[in-house]
């Protein structure tokens, strides 16, 4: 199947100069969600507002579903919602009225069921009628949720949609996320919170520096750069690594008082069995035994890391 | 042509005059009050007739006008550049509108709006004074159009604008002197030749002459004049809206 975001060569240079994509190439599928990583300033809010036509490309074609976003905006825009990174509200409207807006913005005749369902997903039907200064930080992210998804958008777009609300709604929101996605929605989201992209994402594209450094299924990224560690506890501490252990790869830490042992979860042997076995017939007493498998977040930091 | 969008931004406009109908259309209408008081009672009293027309009937076009310049270029600007202040421009950037479409939501609700206020401010003149329109289509020409250009005008302004400062600029510090010295309050024949013929390159002049010529068949200048003037600045707003619009000037970039 065709992506149903589709960039290629996109360049965007500012007026004061600052380059801020550097010829990026992604494709995004139809029905999946995709996490934009990268830290402050790597570009993915410039790349963002380029697809939904707030800024202008310098270099490049985007299209989606099959049309090019500058030439053929009106049927591009139609298909997206965007939740913007800044709670931006105007103070004075009501909840209802800016939700109503935004519908009538993207073309669409009113349908109040419609807006009632949106706002009843999200907990603000009870909200309706006030303004939005009157609402919580956590509630005006809401609101803007509701304001993308009031033209039932095919393509949706939550710029840090987390930051700064609290676990619940964080949970709620990704509630609403999965649903969207099992109703055939695409959604890309950026985020600092790689816990987020971890847990929801289908797939990851970590970006730096206006380029793409990496897309990846977020299995196979877990998988192909995903170690474990296996970390022994030991009963008394060792002053150095017995020399019947030296053929594994291990490191002494913690004054001698445990040792950790890098492996490879997809080799075909892990080598743990003869590790304990060797271990034993070197006299060593084990207290603990614990794994931990690298997160997202260690990787992100390897491979933005890697690129300083 | 998307309707629906241009329907929400206008109603959505006209919906903030709702809200602030005290200030947009109460205080327009005390001042006015004011104007004919002070002007129109008080020194007008001692004033004769201009062209044999009663001194509160004279400065009626004036006085719409300075309301409906001021109105319209201070509602064309705020209308744009408030969504920008705020940043919830994005979502009108990142709608399947064209710039065109844009401009009739915000500019029509900004005119409508003008009109409204210039005509409670007709009726509030008429308690005070005998009006008669001599020619209502040349008056409606010069009340329409000057609308709709100053709106164009103040939603330029708006896209430029900075701040708050820059966006009170041209309204507080260039639109009063020239409806000021542009003829309100009277005939430019009264002043002395040097000021006279300084008179001639205030744009305003000829709106306010133009505008008082539908009403009362006399002008400081030639009606056609005033027509072509007016023509001429709406076209000025026209290109330098198609220029923002094509290079993305202050939004897209």
């Amino acid at each position: 199947m065709a992506p149903i975001v589709s960039v290629s060569n996109l360049s965007k240079t500012y007026a004061s100069g600052f380059k801020a994509l550097r010829g990026v190439d992604l494709d995004i599928e139809q029905g999946e969600i995709l996490a934009l990583l990268g830290p402050n300033g790597a570009g993915k809010t410039t790349m963002i507002s380029i697809i939904c036509g707030i800024v202008n490309p310098s270099e490049g074609e985007v299209t989606v579903g099959g049309h090019d976003v500058v030439r053929d905006f009106r049927q591009t825009r139609a298909m997206i919602g965007l939740v913007p990174q800044e709670l931006t509200t105007d103070a004075f409207e009501t909840v209802w009225n800016t939700v109503s807006f935004s519908r009538g913005l993207h073309g669409k005749k009113p349908d109040p069921a419609h807006i009632e369902k949106v706002l009843k997903d999200l907990s603000l039907w009870d909200k309706k009628d006030n303004m939005l200064r009157e609402l919580s930080g956590g509630m005006k992210r809401r609101v803007l949720i509701a304001k993308a998804l009031s033209h039932e958008p095919r393509v949706l777009f939550l710029d840090e949609p987390t930051a700064g609300v609290d676990v619940n709604l964080r949970k709620s929101m990704w509630d609403v996320v999965r649903r969207l996605r099992a109703s055939g929605v695409t959604i890309i989201l950026t985020t600092h919170y790689i816990e987020e992209a971890e847990e929801i994402a289908d797939r990851i594209a970590v970006i730096n520096g206006g380029e793409i450094l990496l897309v990846e299924d977020k299995a196979a990224l877990m998988t192909k750069l995903g170690r474990k560690q296996l970390r022994v506890d030991l009963a008394q501490p060792l002053d150095r690594l017995p020399d019947t252990l030296s053929s594994y790869n291990l490191t002494l830490e913690g004054d001698g008082n445990c040792l950790i042992y890098d492996y490879d979860t997809s080799a075909e042997r892990t080598g743990i069995t003869s590790l304990l076995a060797a271990l034993a017939e070197a006299g060593i007493r084990l207290k603990d035994i614990s794994t931990r498998q690298s997160s997202l977040e260690d990787i992100f930091v390897e491979i933005v890391g890697a690129e300083r | 042509m998307n309707i629906e969008a241009v329907k929400s931004i206008y109603f959505f406009e006209m919906a903030r005059t709702r809200r602030t109908l005290l200030q947009s259309v109460v205080s327009p209408v005390i001042s006015t009050s004011l104007y004919f008081i002070v002007f129109g009672a008080a020194i007008g009293a001692r004033i004769q007739e201009i062209d044999g027309i009663s001194y509160g009937a004279f400065i009626t076009p004036g006085l719409m006008m300075l309301t409906l310049l001021t109105q319209c270029i201070g509602n064309g600007s705020f209308g744009i550049y408030f969504p920008k202040f705020t940043g919830t421009i994005y979502e009108v950037l990142s709608s399947p509108i064209s710039m065109v479409e844009i401009v009739l939501g915000y500019v029509g609700a900004a005119a409508t709006k003008g009109l409204m206020i210039g005509t409670i401010i007709l009726a509030t003149a008429s308690l005070f004074v005998d009006l008669s329109i001599a020619h209502p289509f040349v008056m409606l020409f010069f009340f329409v159009l000057t609308a709709v250009t100053f709106s164009l005008f103040g939603f330029i302004i708006g896209i430029w604008a900075k701040d708050f400062e820059q966006l009170n600029l041209i309204p507080m510090l260039v639109v009063p002197p020239l409806v000021f010295l542009g003829g309100s309050f009277y005939s430019i024949d009264m002043l002395p030749p040097f000021w006279r013929a300084v008179s001639h390159f205030n744009p305003v002049l000829y709106l306010i002459s133009g505008f008082r010529w539908s009403f009362f068949e006399i002008s400081d200048v030639n009606p056609v004049a005033s027509a072509v003037i007016i023509l001429v600045f709406l076209t000025l707003c026209m290109a330098v809206l198609t220029w923002i619009f094509r290079t993305g000037y202050k939004l897209r970039n």
